[in-house]
């Protein structure tokens, strides 16, 4: 509330901080007010079965939000029987919590019902200035909005269920700028993963992340969602853009936006919505947007990333923990230093998650996939992440593109992003992912990730290898 | 939960940087939709082979070390998704403790809210405690958390920081939950003031 707030310059995340302090103790521990809690199947039911044991209620279901996103099957049938008996226990779950504590629910039945962090500013949950978390460290994707978010674990999650507030301290001011302009079959995705490659995956540790500067004020909303959900791979619990006309845009008209007179007034709140001049900042990062290039992962952290003009690197090429950590990427990918990374044969695609599983991003792919089919021996799926990005891609045509391009196209779900479903990798499997994580094992045990841009994937999709999607470009 | 307050026990090295939490406990564990458990999923890709037979070399599989109850490991430790197994699986094999230069934030928190106490020390001392935990049940690794010391089994003492309020729960073995409910008055002000200023909310 104003009455915590001071007159000198604040950052972004000052503001929203300032906005919601409950209780602040002289060593520094905080309570913080939550305006939205997103809920999903499998970080939730310990919590929920917590509140039962002591006999606790949901505080603020109105500001509860459940959906089952990760575990579910991504075919057809689904609504009325899920096969794995562990995960349709955990659906069963969140089905009847959200029915007990009387919380906002989208069943897999609901052409609503999708990734949470695709439904959540969907629908107008996530609106500026907001506080939102989750049981879900891509929660990072609602900062976008200029919402402070971030993901939480199960105890949490109960504390908030409870509460409806968090113990924390605050975290320090980074400010990531990206100046200029991005080159052609450069996006979202390139950006967030280039500053990963540059901060490391400890790089934003403590901190809390505001992207800002001429590229990321030219991305779409779709695009900033992408950048934001992957400052936790930066290490940052949180990613934060300032909201601009585009942001308002986005957000007028949304099922839970406000509306009216109430519009008007959020809206006059929302513009102060902005790292004020002389704010003060832990670390400073600036890239040139011009010197972003498509870029790749070649090993098993986040940060393992080069253009896709580069070569697999040699572990002695780094220093500390890391040659041992990049030797042994090098040994679960399968791969030999000086290799091309345009010579990595893949056997499967994957598009879609919370990173890039919106209508943008299927838009992209698709745009290279137009009159293109997949390299023999390939497997591609097509994972929306929402019934409704679904059903938009169905009504704009590319649902099309993508089954004569030889991919399945599924139903919303985060899938192949964890491999909690069905869809998994085999083992050696390599697999072009739009997904957000490479780790070992992520998308199956021995499966193999390289993280990319949809129009990326799509171009070794096509090319049966990791390929430059410049060279599938139609000339300007 | 649990109080911590000493432990001394075997310390496991696992000297690997940016160990994530899917490594700590794949997805397939994540069906569960209880806390305990998890110990037989702890680090499984690296401790069971495809058959699921322990893989010999890993090292809470070999014989000195199934008892640890200590791990002293690279930086950037819990990197990854906000799984609060991870920490369950620790506790459930019998970990307490987990040593490194520094951890993800996500997790660091976690595994306050178990019992598990997660300690920051800078390099040098983290690759002493190492050498110290290849020596198996030779060496047994002493952490006091009121004092904030690690000591060595040769007697060198490292101090390391913590957050009081956190300290004070871990010591106590508190739920946040009851703690914060203590406050409910000012949580009840709070959003009154916010409903009249920020009614869309």
């Amino acid at each position: 509330m104003t009455a915590h707030q001071s007159s000198a310059p604040k950052t972004l995340y000052d503001k929203i901080w300032d906005a919601h302090l409950v209780d602040q103790q002289p060593d520094g521990t905080c309570l913080i007010y939550i305006d939205r809690h997103l809920v999903h199947e499998v970080t939730s039911p310990q919590a929920f079965e917590g509140l039962r044991m002591t006999g606790r209620t949901v505080r603020a279901p109105g500001r509860t939000i459940a959906v089952p996103d990760h575990n579910v099957p991504t075919t057809e049938g689904r609504d009325k029987h899920i096969d794995n008996e562990e995960s349709r226990i955990q659906v069963d779950a969140l089905d009847r919590n959200a029915r007990d504590f009387g919380i906002h629910y989208y069943p897999v039945s609901d052409i609503r019902q999708g990734i949470v962090h695709i439904v959540g500013p969907e629908q107008g949950w996530t609106l500026p200035g907001m506080t939102v978390v989750c049981g879900d460290s891509h929660t990072a994707t609602h900062g976008a909005f200029g919402a402070l978010a971030h993901g939480i674990g199960t105890s949490e999650v109960e504390h908030v269920l409870a509460t409806q507030t968090l113990i924390q301290k605050k975290s320090k001011n980074m400010r990531v700028e990206i100046t200029g302009k991005l080159r052609p079959g450069v996006t979202a995705k390139d950006i967030t993963l280039a500053v990963i490659g540059k901060i490391g995956t400890a790089g934003g540790t403590g901190h809390v992340i505001e992207y800002c500067g001429e590229a990321i004020r030219d991305l779409s909303m779709e695009g900033r969602m992408t950048v934001c959900n992957m400052a936790i791979e930066g290490g940052a619990r949180a990613g934060l853009i300032a909201p601009d006309e585009k942001t308002f845009d986005y957000v007028m008209g949304r099922p839970h936006a406000p509306k009216g007179a109430a519009w008007e007034a959020a809206l006059a709140w929302w513009k102060t919505l902005h790292s004020d001049e002389g704010a003060q900042w832990d670390k400073v990062i600036t890239i040139r947007a011009e010197d972003i290039e498509p870029v790749v992962t070649w090993g098993t952290s986040p940060e393992d990333v080069l253009p896709i003009t580069g070569a697999v690197p040699a572990p002695e090429s780094f220093s500390g923990g890391k040659v041992g950590a990049a030797q042994r990427s090098l040994d679960y990918m399968g791969l030999k230093p000086g290799t091309k990374l345009t010579d990595i044969p893949i056997h499967a695609v994957f598009i879609g998650s919370c990173t890039n599983g919106r209508i943008e991003d299927l838009r992209a792919a698709a745009a290279v996939l137009k009159g293109r089919k997949l390299a023999p021996g390939v497997r591609g799926m097509v994972v929306p992440g929402s019934g409704l990005v679904r059903a938009q891609a169905e009504e704009e045509g590319l649902a099309q593109i993508f089954v004569d391009a030889g991919f399945e196209w599924r139903l919303a779900g985060c899938s192949m992003c964890l491999a909690m479903n069905p869809d998994q990798l085999a083992p050696g499997e390599r697999c072009a992912a739009t997904s957000n994580r490479n780790f070992e094992g992520r998308q199956g045990r021995g499966g193999r990730t390289h993280l990319m841009s949809p129009a990326m994937a799509a171009a070794a999709g096509v090319t049966g290898r990791l390929a430059d999607v410049r060279e599938l470009m139609a000339p300007a | 939960m649990d109080k911590f307050t000493t432990l001394t026990g075997i310390a496991a090295p696992l000297p690997l940087v940016n160990i994530d939490t899917d490594m700590i406990i794949p997805k397939q564990y994540l069906k569960t939709i209880q806390r305990t458990g998890l110990g037989k999923g702890l680090f499984d890709e690296m401790r069971y082979d495809d058959q699921g037979n322990e893989i010999a070399d890993f090292v809470l599989n070999q014989p000195a070390y199934r008892n640890a109850e200590i791990l002293v490991a690279g930086d950037n430790f819990g990197c990854g998704s906000s799984r609060e197994h991870a920490p369950w699986a620790l506790l459930d094999f019998g970990i307490r403790c987990v040593i490194s230069t520094s951890f993800a934030d996500i997790f660091y928190n976690n595994c306050f809210k178990n019992g598990v106490l997660p300690v920051v020390l800078p390099q040098e001392a983290v690759d002493h405690l190492m050498e110290d935990a290849r020596k198996g049940a030779n060496a047994r690794i002493s952490v006091d958390l009121e004092a904030q010391t690690v000591s060595a089994s040769d007697g060198t003492v490292f101090g390391f920081e913590i957050d009081p309020f956190k300290k004070h729960c871990l010591l106590n073995g508190l739920d946040d939950i009851g703690l914060t409910l203590e406050k409910v008055s000012a949580i009840d002000v709070f959003e009154a003031q916010a409903k009249t200023q920020y009614p869309w909310v």
